[in-house]
């Protein structure tokens, strides 16, 4: 289809850090909370679920802006879902492969990554109009800030709900886990006390910079 | 808040009626239960409500730093919220989970929502929502009462360090030589082994259970007072306590041995407490006069229901959550239409 | 780009053959991709699936090294390989080449979901002699003790499961009894505070020994003659 001559981003710093903060996937566009609720009940769970959807956005965004010519508007979102879906069954025989217990603890959240909407959030905003590299080097960063706030989330709930990290004991043999933590209502808690942490960082700094448009707070 | 009051009673009255005199009133109520449950269980269950209570008083007047609006503790309601926490726990319930429910109940249970009047569910059962979901052990721990010695030693679970797991109390409870002692509640002996204690020491208390909710008898003086006071909405509690009758009563007719009688469900576990001090939760609970009976019966027909099938032995806490959940949507359900106003032709 | 959908009349001039082709496309390297990552992990995953077995079984039978699968059919054990339908129990033998054990699978409803086991069955003392939780989602802190609580897991040490004098059935059904009370060798000590998955692996346990070892004990023979050197993995 005819290509409006659209601003092409330039490759910068930017690209890759914007994911990490300032849009961050989890914690500002709170996009994909059910893996971000679900596995991250421990820190291994966290890490494998982020660098499995590190992976498939960064295949499949990259073959969007590859086809990104080539695919007729009319039926981008059909193509985008075959494209992920295939990347995430790349995946799922991929863990099976490296380890059927993480396999059984990540559960169906993995063939569940196809439904995650940062990815076809990714594809649709971003690698649809974008040229292969700056695609790149964009989805790998939002994939990191996916799997930093996963692993935000699992590390805290790990050392409050086992008394561990990575499995590896922190506290003397008597320590009392909360329970609560690795069970579902734990990952709401966590992800409301780090949203608050981010929302009062995010506030702060708008406090401070001289464009005086931020509500009035009183916080001390 | 107080609107909700006004709305009932009649407006020639001459009292002025303000939160503070109401909060007052039902924290002079509860006191009688607080002393039994300290005469019951010695003082441990004294150190549980202090803590309990200044906890929730720390995090109330912190919170209310934080967001500038001034003095809220003055208003006594945060003093309820303590001590009610406090009676809802096991007396050997360590003192620092107590203080990490009552933190979790004053903050995430009402500072979060804007302080009193704002807050969606009762504090106190928040605060103990989290601590039975967070230490599902500690806090089915019972422990005996009248316990020789009671009022010179502590319950050895009471003292635990911080994020440490509680001492077992085994070993204290075989020291004291009591017979009878089976370590659950009568509501757990109902429910697997189908065993009901008598009615009459369920209902005055001589039984093992959560600090304050023992004596049925008590609760139930207490409350009568407080709505012959015109503190509390009568209709919550009465009608909590008829929903829960109703739905014992066919199962118990049906099958005696297996199902509880109505009598032993209206005062075993925590349903009197429940029904007069915590259904009746102002903010929490519906202000027109149908939506507190429809409320009250939600909550009497859900624990029944929770304590017959659910898993849980006792199902008051989660039936008095719910029901302040849909306690909003009961009020719009059952407005009254404005005096003069017509009937909507188009519904 | 909204001057296209707008016009409408103008739709006509994206034809069909470019979608096709391109869904087409798309369709036939996505399957091409994935036939070959299938291709490439399935015996990884096989080998995975084996050797998470395997351990399952040597841990529930003490001293087994090698393992054979038999399924339990109408007409009486097969192995495996026949490929007939049923519970598949493992029979286990020592470095010796004697048989160890039989490791039969177990299911019951606990408190949360159905908690699935494996235990492991001696027919010479006729007693179990191991358990593993191999699937469960009981609530951690209470329920999961059933794993974890080593005064529990004793139970399932030597625990009688001795057939009637006709072989059809347990002479003593298996029972669980309150925590502390335990007086019979069949009896399993439940968890205090965890009754209701003791009560589940006490059920999955006498309801699978009950229809098993029955017919395990009548063909012992069977799971002797599998076994020979040759077949260890």
């Amino acid at each position: 289809m005819a290509e409006l001559p659209t601003q092409q981003e330039p490759l910068t710093l930017d690209t890759f850090v914007r994911g990490l903060w300032e849009e961050n996937p989890v914690f500002v566009m709170l996009l994909g909370m059910c893996p971000v609720l679900a596995v991250t009940n421990s820190t291994m769970n966290a890490i494998a679920m982020g660098l499995a959807t590190t992976f498939v956005l960064v295949c499949s965004s990259l073959l969007v802006s590859l086809l990104r010519n080539w695919i007729p508007k009319q039926v981008r979102i059909a193509s985008y879902i075959v494209i992920i879906a295939t990347f995430v069954t790349i995946v799922d025989y991929g863990i099976q492969a490296i380890s059927l217990e993480l396999y059984a603890a990540l559960g169906a959240f993995i063939q569940l990554i196809v439904a995650n909407c940062v990815i076809l959030g990714r594809a649709e905003a971003y690698a649809s109009k974008e040229r292969l590299h700056t695609t790149f080097i964009n989805s790998l960063g939002m994939g990191a800030g996916f799997t930093l706030a996963l692993l935000s989330l699992g590390t805290v709930r790990e050392i409050l709900g086992s008394g561990t990290i990575l499995g590896v004991p922190l506290f003397p043999a008597d320590f009392q886990p909360w329970v609560v933590m690795i069970l579902p209502p734990g990952g709401f808690f966590v992800l409301g006390a780090w949203l608050l942490l981010f929302n009062w960082l995010r506030l702060r700094k708008a406090r401070k910079s001289p464009d005086p448009t931020g509500a009035a707070i009183h916080a001390s | 808040m107080a609107k909700g009051i006004e709305i009932r009673t009649s407006p020639h009255l001459k009292r002025v009626m303000s939160v503070e005199r109401i909060m007052r009133a039902v924290v002079l109520a509860l006191l009688p239960i607080c002393a039994f449950a300290v005469y019951q269980f010695g003082l441990s269950v004294l150190l549980l409500l202090l803590t309990t209570t200044g906890v929730a008083v720390a995090t109330e007047w912190f919170f209310a730093r934080l967001s500038g609006q001034g003095n809220t503790i003055s208003d006594w309601s945060v003093v309820i919220t303590g001590l009610l926490l406090g009676l809802t726990l096991p007396p050997g319930f360590p003192l620092w989970m107590a203080a990490v429910a009552a933190f979790i109940g004053v903050a995430l249970g009402k500072a979060l929502f804007g302080g009193l009047g704002y807050n969606v569910m009762n504090p106190a059962l928040v605060g103990r929502a989290f601590v039975q979901a967070a230490f599902p052990v500690a806090i089915t721990t019972w422990t005996p009462a009248f316990a020789p010695g009671r009022f010179t030693e502590l319950i050895p679970s009471t003292l635990t360090l911080p994020f440490m797991q509680p001492q077992p109390v085994e070993d204290w409870i075989a020291g004291l030589q009591l017979d009878a002692w089976t370590g659950a509640t009568p509501l757990a002996l109902q429910k697997f082994q189908q065993i009901e204690l008598p009615p009459a020491d369920v209902f005055t208390g001589m039984i093992a259970g959560s600090a304050g909710e023992t004596s049925a008898l008590l609760i139930l003086l207490c409350g009568l007072w407080l709505a012959w006071q015109r503190m509390l909405d009568w209709r919550i509690p009465v009608s909590v306590m008829v929903g829960a009758a109703l739905v014992a009563m066919p199962f118990w007719l049906m099958d005696g041995t297996q199902y509880p009688s109505p009598w032993f469900v209206l005062s075993s576990g925590g349903l009197m407490l429940g029904a007069w001090f915590m259904a009746s939760d102002m903010v929490a609970s519906p202000v027109t006069a149908r939506g507190a009976i429809i409320y009250g019966l939600f909550i009497g027909v859900l624990t029944v229901l929770i304590r017959l099938f659910g898993g849980l032995v006792e199902g008051v806490m989660y039936a008095i959550l719910l029901a302040n959940a849909v306690g909003p949507l009961i009020s719009s359900w059952t407005q009254p239409r404005v005096y003069g106003s017509k009937v909507k032709g188009s519904k | 780009m909204n001057a296209e959908v707008e016009t409408q009349p103008r739709g006509g001039v994206t034809p069909t053959w470019p979608m096709l082709r391109t869904l087409g496309g798309i369709a036939m390297m996505s399957g091409l991709l994935v036939v070959l990552v299938y291709q490439t992990t399935l015996p990884i995953i096989a080998e995975n699936q084996r050797l998470l077995t395997e351990k399952a079984v040597f841990q529930v039978i003490p001293g087994a090294v090698t393992k054979r699968d038999f399924v339990v059919t109408e007409g009486g054990l097969q192995p495996v390989e026949t490929g007939g339908a049923g519970t598949v129990i493992y029979a286990a033998a020592g470095a010796d080449g004697g048989l160890r054990g039989v490791a039969f699978p177990g299911a019951a409803r606990g408190y949360q979901d159905v908690i699935q086991f494996l235990f492991g069955y001696d027919p010479d003392c006729q007693c179990i002699v191991g358990s593993k939780v191999l699937k469960s989602t009981e609530t951690p802190g209470l329920g999961d003790k059933i794993s974890t609580d080593p005064e529990f897991l004793k139970n399932f040490v030597a625990l009688d499961a001795r057939l009637n004098a006709d072989g059809t059935a347990l002479a003593n059904p298996i029972v669980p009894v309150k925590h502390g009370t335990k007086t019979q060798p069949w009896q399993i000590d439940a968890v205090s505070g965890a009754t209701i998955s003791s009560n589940a692996m006490a059920r999955a346990l006498n309801d699978a020994a009950q229809d098993l070892l029955p017919k395990v004990q009548r063909e012992l023979a069977t799971l002797l003659s599998g076994e020979d050197p040759k077949e260890a993995p």
